[in-house]
């Protein structure tokens, strides 16, 4: 399928309008491109958090796919047992169809509390997607803070205060663990980049063996800007080189965007309330400096690993060794 | 309702085609249903006592005996996810743990029974931590007796492997839809060698059938949303019509087990009732410790004392109304858990059982013992002292003390 607005605005919406998200949540437009980008059926499973509570409520659901939802932190697990029963009955001869395996989870789920579960499922190299939507909190029970919240970001569980400037640690690079399980895709991009979106969800979907993608979802409740900014906001974490979109192929990285012009980090924090005192308090210009020299220092390294800048992927069909290396 | 008893019938089996005798741990035995069974999906992780269960099943997987998928998880809490997701997606599915490691997958064991997925868990029975200890309580099982699982006990080897095939047609019926545990006692039974009457794979194919889930995820035709949150406009319907579904299976566990004996000649009821119709002195005991206590109960009716005994097999649903017409007309009951209800001041099963005899015009004398925790051994003369409290108390028409531990240190 190409990815082009008019092709796409012919293809059935399988995320159903009536879900009853935010507006303007960038999880939303997330969950609207991956179902526009699938083509063959696909299951899903889907971790607690925004995008379960808002889709699923009985009696209704915004899935017009098979769809599980189980737990929080085993989002993975459950599509990997899906996984198994699919290539079980496949190969007794009781199921022919082509079928697609995506498991969903928030920051909360994946960077947390599900990271052992996402783990294992990788390492066992079942045939699956999975998706982190990532706004960079607890967004679903009130915005405390998770191990994908940056720096200096004032949360409900990390608030600003007078003796604190909100966050003290950095967020983990889950992106670079997912690496190090050696898969054969795994990509970063945001909702705001359509087109590269859509793309890494086809290729990964075509790709046999576990894929990866960690999407930055604006949350403009959490993360305190106008829910008309959530796109802005995804394309200036690009822009500013916080949030780089490359994608890790078969161990290749590849840099899927470069901005003309490395805006500073502050044109991504100023608008968002969660970062507010850090530019009221002089006291903490540090801690933006902090933030700056580290997405300098990371965008340097992600450069030096990326040997190839390519554009938006094609949606070529690759394959590599997953679950049965001989 | 009939055959709440059990009655063995001696000669019977050599009337059954193929069987086969064999010796076998209770591990073993388990494993050899699960071949048998050959599920589409196995995810299980390995924790002692159950270990050699799953070893033992990845060595079928691995010679190609079995077709099934074999989940090598991280975790059991990811076993449970993952044998839901399979159960959900309309595969046949067995897992097997002990102790911690149902302790680990104890968030996912009410959602399994909540999304009626009917996965078969075998437990070796063992105690929690701490201290840590790694021999048989049952405070695994009996911890998770509400999760909405049915539970089926089982003395030894031979009712551990008949317990899991007749826990798939239990689990997959459609009136049932419900996951099912069977409960051995860790170490006890699943280490120890006993002689094992096997059924030959053809019977026991035929008798578990084809699973024909009604709906599931791989049904591309018919898209389905399993799992959706229900708050407080339809959560209460959920629960009810999930309490109805597990008090409703009674029936068809027991109708299972008439169809089981036609092809074993082992037949299974509810719970087993030794000796127990002109019984004045009764124990409530559960798992391999009720052999122990036949052995006590023949010495007793030897000397002319009216010994008899009630094993539950089925302790969800729990037969309440059977049980009490099976004890109803004792002098004295002794119930023993090999698990204590800390704080409670009696074990589960007691609280079940006088729960039962409630309403009774004349109800019998009642006491109650935690009894060999963390695989501590029971003896015939352990056995022999209840019994002789429970005359005692039967003599002096009261009973000075309800709760108490057995072979301690003081």
């Amino acid at each position: 399928m190409a990815l082009s607005l008019k092709e796409l605005s012919k293809k059935e919406e399988l995320f159903s309008s009536g879900h009853r998200l935010c507006a303007g949540c960038g999880a939303a437009t997330t969950m609207r491109q991956i179902m526009l980008a699938t083509e063959d059926p696909v299951v899903i499973s889907t971790a607690t958090g925004c995008v379960y509570v808002a889709t699923a409520t009985y009696p209704y659901t915004a899935w017009k796919c098979n769809w599980i939802h189980s737990a929080f932190e085993n989002s993975a697990a459950t599509i990997s047992g899906v996984e198994a029963a699919y290539q079980s009955l496949k190969r007794q001869g009781k199921i022919d169809k082509k079928i697609k395996f995506i498991a969903i989870g928030g920051d909360g789920g994946t960077y947390d509390i599900g990271l052992q579960s996402l783990s294992g499922a990788l390492e066992r190299g079942h045939n699956f997607l999975y998706v982190c939507y990532n706004n960079e909190a607890y967004m679903n029970t009130g915005i405390q803070r998770s191990g994908a919240t940056p720096l200096g970001a004032s949360t409900t569980t990390s608030p600003a205060g007078s003796a604190s400037y909100g966050k003290k640690v950095f967020r983990k690079d889950l992106t670079a663990i997912v690496a190090a399980h050696n898969i054969p895709y795994l990509a970063q991009t945001t909702p705001a980049h359509w087109r590269d979106l859509m793309g890494k969800v086809q290729k990964a979907l075509a790709v046999e063996g576990p894929t990866f993608l960690n999407i930055l979802a604006p949350c403009h409740r959490g993360w305190r800007v106008e829910m008309k900014d959530s796109m802005k906001l995804a394309r200036l974490a690009a822009d500013t080189c916080y949030w780089p979109l490359y994608e890790v192929e078969n161990g290749q990285w590849k840099l899927n965007y470069t901005p003309k012009e490395k805006k500073p980090v502050t044109e991504w924090l100023k608008p968002q309330g969660r970062f507010k005192h850090l530019f009221s308090n002089p006291e903490y210009q540090k801690v933006v400096d902090r933030l700056q020299e580290t997405v300098d220092k990371e965008w340097a390294a992600l450069l030096k690993k990326c040997v190839v800048e390519s554009k938006p992927p094609e949606t070529e069909t690759k394959t590599a060794p997953a679950r049965d290396v001989c | 309702m009939t055959n709440l008893q059990t009655k063995k019938e001696p000669g019977s089996v050599k009337d059954i085609k193929s069987a086969r005798f064999a010796a076998m741990t209770g591990n073993n035995a388990i494993a050899e249903a699960m071949r048998q069974i050959n599920p589409d999906v196995v995810a299980a992780y390995p924790i002692t006592p159950q270990t050699e269960a799953v070893e033992e099943f990845a060595d079928f997987v691995a010679n190609g005996k079995v077709k099934t998928e074999y989940v090598a998880v991280e975790s059991e809490h990811s076993s449970m996810s993952a044998c839901i997701g399979a159960s959900a997606a309309g595969a046949r599915t067995i897992t097997t743990t002990s102790s911690a490691g149902f302790a680990l997958m104890w968030e996912m064991l009410p959602i399994a029974s909540g999304l009626r997925t009917p996965i078969v868990m075998y437990v070796a029975n063992r105690a929690f931590s701490a201290p840590l200890n790694i021999h048989c309580s049952h405070d695994d099982t009996m911890g998770g007796r509400d999760t909405g699982w049915i539970q089926l006990y089982s003395e030894n080897a031979q009712e551990g492997y008949d317990n899991m095939i007749q826990a798939i047609r239990i689990a997959e019926d459609q009136s049932v839809r419900l996951p099912v545990m069977v409960c051995l006692d860790g170490f006890i039974i699943s280490h120890s060698v006993e002689r094992v009457d096997l059924l030959d794979d053809e019977t026991v194919r035929k008798f578990i059938g084809e699973n024909k889930p009604p709906y599931h995820l791989l049904n591309v035709a018919k898209p389905i949303t399993i799992g959706a949150c229900a708050l407080q406009d339809y959560y209460t319907e959920h629960k009810r019509q999930h309490s109805e579904a597990l008090i409703n299976s009674k029936d068809k566990i027991l109708q299972v087990a008439d169809e089981f004996a036609k092809i074993s000649g082992r037949k299974y009821g509810l719970f087993e009732s030794y000796k127990l119709d002109d019984a004045e002195y009764g124990l409530v005991i559960i798992n391999s410790a009720a052999g122990v206590a036949k052995m006590v109960v023949d010495d007793l009716r030897g000397k002319g004392v009216k010994a008899g005994l009630l094993k539950p097999r089925v302790y969800r649903p729990f037969p309440g109304k059977e049980i009490r017409d099976a004890l109803k007309h004792l002098k004295a009951i002794a119930v023993m858990d090999r698990v204590d209800a800390f704080g409670a001041g009696r074990t589960p099963t007691f609280t079940e059982v006088a729960s039962a005899m409630y309403g009774l015009e004349k109800q019998p004398l009642m006491i109650n013992y935690v009894y060999g925790l963390g695989g501590r051994d029971i003896r015939l003369e352990d056995i022999n002292n209840v019994y002789e409290k429970l005359m005692d108390i039967a003599k002096k028409g009261k009973v000075d003390k309800v709760f108490d531990y057995l072979t301690v240190r003081e």
